[in-house]
């Protein structure tokens, strides 16, 4: 069924996982969609440091509904990865090893993935209050002005992913629709 | 003529919004329990279980099913006999949505600009607004919280004439496989035929929000109807992208009359949960 996957991410980890594996994720993720990639680009093309180290880390790329009282956050299912990809290949290079997102991506993003050993984990889009249940406590990390597009820290405890895109660049959105793509209509 | 304060368009349109973001229609439910049952690819299964688990969950503890909230869509249809009073509509309409998303813990999806200053403009307002007035004394109000994971999918085109049936059905087909996992399948896919340019595209739109067990009057449309939903689930893109036979739900076509030199075709792709709530005042 499940793996049960530790974060951060090993090397070994990365190297195992293969597309189409169904893992629950436990450990810690950073968040960040458009506007914070944007930011963390300009500061690198600037030459000044990054308000969180990537080395190691894994991005889910949410931007949750507020929560109600009591709860760590609202609803958080994934946002559509391919948005982040003209950005993720740098980010790639300083060590970020795990994507959690919806929807594909691109060429250069997976040649990255497969030069510095990365995996993109799929979360389902509309399951956002399954996933939140998941996500166990949410602290802003950088630009508290971005509102729900803020870089957050999640810790989270049997996340629901499957494996999209593997670190040898085994891609599930085209393995899995072949087997059922039916051309004799 | 019958007076209706502004003021109840605010309480319905905020009411309206929280019902559409928490509560997942029965047909929605039911669409995707058919196709949990029907779908041969077992990752494919349990993300149609996850959803309807999902969507349960939301409507039992009130809380929205998607966190992409939308931009908040209103169709408005109003009995021309209706004199309305105490305000403006349109800031009457804005309120209702700024009170459904600041009090109902919905997100706020809407920047100020679209290209240079894109700042949030912390409520949600302002929504779209699509006004019509008819004979009659009532006011139908339809809301739709559009999401953008699929709206960006979506597309128009102005065929010529002679592209005919198979130029429409080629045009919707491509459209759902270049969206491939990337508007949540499986989807609810919204067809304007006919019209003008941005007629087309507001009848794609309304079509999003037809009930899924609804079949077209015409049935040269609804054959079409079935033959595009064939065309679509044969892609193979399945639930979540992850491959298998359910990719679309329903595809549902809304025509207009149109100019003896053109053939405009609206694809509004919308995700399964197709978020929408009417009422009568």
């Amino acid at each position: 069924m499940e793996k049960h996957i530790q974060l951060p991410l090993t090397e070994e980890t990365v190297r195992d996982l293969q597309a189409g594996d169904r893992v629950l994720l436990t450990g810690s993720v950073i968040t960040g969609r458009d506007a914070a990639h944007k930011r963390l680009i300009a500061l690198l093309e600037e030459g000044k440091p990054l308000p969180v180290n990537l080395l190691g880390e894994t991005i889910y790329y949410v931007g949750p509904a507020p929560a109600r009282p009591g709860q760590a956050v609202g609803p958080a299912g994934p946002t559509s990865s391919y948005r982040m990809d003209a950005y993720t290949p740098r980010l790639l290079a300083l060590g970020l090893k795990g994507m959690i997102g919806k929807g594909e991506r691109g060429a250069e993003v997976i040649e990255a993935m497969k030069e510095y050993g990365a995996v993109y984990f799929g979360a389902v889009g509309g399951s956002a209050v399954l996933i939140s249940r998941s996500i166990e406590t949410s602290e802003v990390l950088a630009y508290p002005d971005l509102g729900p597009e803020a870089i957050h820290r999640f810790t989270i405890k049997d996340f629901p992913a499957v494996v999209v895109i593997d670190s040898q660049g085994n891609d599930l959105y085209q393995q899995g629709p072949q087997l059922y793509r039916k051309t004799d209509l | 003529m019958r007076e209706i304060n502004v003021s109840d368009i605010t309480q319905t349109v905020a009411d309206l919004f929280l019902q559409a973001n928490y509560v997942i229609g029965e047909d929605v439910m039911d669409a995707l329990q058919s196709a949990a049952n029907q779908e041969p690819s077992p990752l494919g299964k349990h993300v149609l279980e996850q959803l309807m688990e999902n969507n349960r969950a939301g409507a039992d503890e009130s809380l929205c099913v998607c966190q992409d909230t939308g931009l908040s869509v209103l169709f408005l249809t109003i009995g021309q006999e209706v004199h309305l009073t105490g305000g403006s509509l349109e800031d009457a309409v804005n309120a209702g949505v700024r009170k459904a998303y600041t009090e109902g813990y919905l997100r706020k999806s809407v920047v100020i600009d679209p290209l240079f200053h894109r700042k949030n403009t912390g409520d949600n307002t302002p929504c779209v607004q699509h006004v019509r007035i008819v004979p009659g004394d009532k006011v139908h109000i339809l809301a739709i919280a559009k999401g953008f994971g699929s709206e960006n999918m979506s597309r128009l085109t102005m065929l010529v004439p002679a592209a005919g049936v198979e130029g429409v059905t080629d045009f919707i087909v491509e459209t759902v496989r270049l969206s491939g996992p990337n508007a949540c399948p499986p989807l609810v896919v919204g067809v304007g035929l006919g019209g003008s340019f941005e007629l087309a595209a507001l009848m794609a739109k309304r079509a999003t929000s037809l009930p899924l067990t609804r079949k077209h009057k015409d049935p040269r449309y609804a054959a079409l109807e079935d033959e595009l939903l064939k065309r679509i689930n044969a892609l193979g893109i399945g639930p979540a992208g992850y491959g298998g036979a359910t990719t679309a739900l329903k595809v549902h076509i809304i025509t207009a009359p149109t100019h003896i030199a053109g053939l405009p075709v609206a694809v509004n792709i919308c995700c399964h949960v197709a978020r929408h709530a009417e009422a009568t005042l």
